[in-house]
């Protein structure tokens, strides 16, 4: 069961190591608070998705089965897109439309083809919690980087002394794909290192 | 003119790829060969434009009339999965030589946030027709240019002396994200 949650977090982690998800990852990280809450929305979908999925798979017939899973995708996501927007309304409003496009997030149909449609009920759960735990700590990761460099602050809160003159690019899209390209050559770098001792 | 702002701005300035972070996958995927790129842009391109019509019609014809808005998602998704289906079948009975060129990126299409992307924020933008056939079309043509930038880049970096852990996806995201500095200068162009 350990071992079934510990390997979303790192092995097989969905944005360092198997480059799933990108497009959330890159655009909703300019600050932590929407980094988070595309974290908990995707885990809220994926769990509720992967339930549904792994306790009605022997109904779904294959051929329609990617059709299937997208449907009980979207439902959720609709429900997670309508809930923001119902209690959170600043912040789904900064997130755009990427709330709704959860619905075309690798990482959820992925985990529904490649697990949940295989396996039982409990042991799904205990994936989907996995894979969106290593989601939320990447997305975590990336936006405690931009969010700090690019405007001095964590969650609002400002950090950096006065002396501390914040690196606009952080902020741009153009910070978003370097420091995301920097952190999977680092990522290499510690499974390598980890691997060899 | 106001058309003009449209496209230019989905070519260049709000670029899918380097401005949304839509279409990653393939943008990573088959950027490895310029003429695999190509074809891949121009698949997109059509899907896109055709996504366009569709969406607009579906949203201002049946969701907005009967207050249906909180079914965009799933109607949208539906609509664009189908949709790549039949224009599959209809390119491969029409002319099999497009088909032959682009037959195999077009199912993965069906997978691409960028078609997606672009149902919810034309919709998002509330744009009217004319206005979303010019920004799907445009926003094609923008990931047509990334793309292919991006392959040219990728041609030349094989030769380069890459350090061993960026190889492959780490110098990709890195070239983009230089690219993507470099598309900020285009903002002067709407101003």
């Amino acid at each position: 069961m350990g071992a079934e949650y510990l390997k979303g977090l790192w092995d097989e982690n969905p944005v360092f190591r198997q480059l799933l998800g990108m497009c959330p990852t890159l655009a909703v990280t300019g600050t932590v608070i929407t980094g988070l809450a595309m974290g908990l929305a995707t885990t809220f979908v994926l769990i509720f998705s992967s339930l549904v999925v792994s306790s009605i798979k022997k109904l779904i017939p294959s051929q329609v089965r990617i059709a299937s899973y997208i449907v009980v995708i979207a439902s959720f996501v609709t429900i997670a897109d309508q809930f923001l927007k119902a209690y959170f309304y600043p912040i789904s409003k900064a997130m755009g439309p990427y709330v709704p496009l959860i619905v075309v997030n690798c990482i959820i149909l992925g985990r529904q083809e490649a697990f949940a449609s295989k396996n039982s009920v409990g042991r799904s759960l205990i994936d989907a919690l996995g894979m969106s735990s290593g989601f939320i700590l990447a997305l975590l990761v990336l936006s405690t980087i931009r969010e700090i460099l690019g405007a001095g602050t964590f969650l609002g809160y400002q950090v950096m002394g006065s002396w501390f003159k914040p690196w606009i690019i952080m902020i741009l899209p153009a910070g978003a794909f370097l420091t995301l390209g920097v952190l999977l050559g680092i990522a290499l770098v510690i499974e390598r290192k980890t691997k060899r001792s | 003119m106001e058309l003009a702002a449209i496209f230019i701005s989905a070519v260049f300035v709000q670029n899918f790829v380097l401005y949304y972070f839509l279409g990653i996958c393939p943008f990573l995927g088959v950027s490895k060969k310029i003429d695999s790129a190509f074809s891949m842009g121009l698949a997109v391109t059509f899907v896109m434009s055709i996504t366009a019509v569709v969406s607009w019609l579906i949203n201002n014809l049946i969701l907005i009339p009967y207050g249906l808005d909180y079914l965009q998602i799933v109607s949208f998704i539906l609509v664009i999965a189908s949709l790549v289906q039949l224009v599959e079948m209809f390119i491969r009975k029409i002319s099999p030589p497009l088909y032959q060129a682009l037959g195999i990126y077009l199912p993965l299409i069906t997978t691409n946030c960028a078609i997606m992307g672009l149902a919810l924020i034309a919709a998002l933008n509330e744009y009217g027709f004319v206005e979303t056939v010019v920004f799907g079309f445009g926003s094609g043509i923008g990931f047509t240019l990334a793309i292919i930038l991006m392959a040219g880049i990728r041609e030349q970096l094989d030769l380069a002396d890459v350090p061993e852990p960026l190889k492959g996806a780490g110098i990709a995201l890195i070239v983009a994200g230089i690219m993507a500095l470099a598309f900020n200068g285009f903002i002067g162009m709407l101003t």
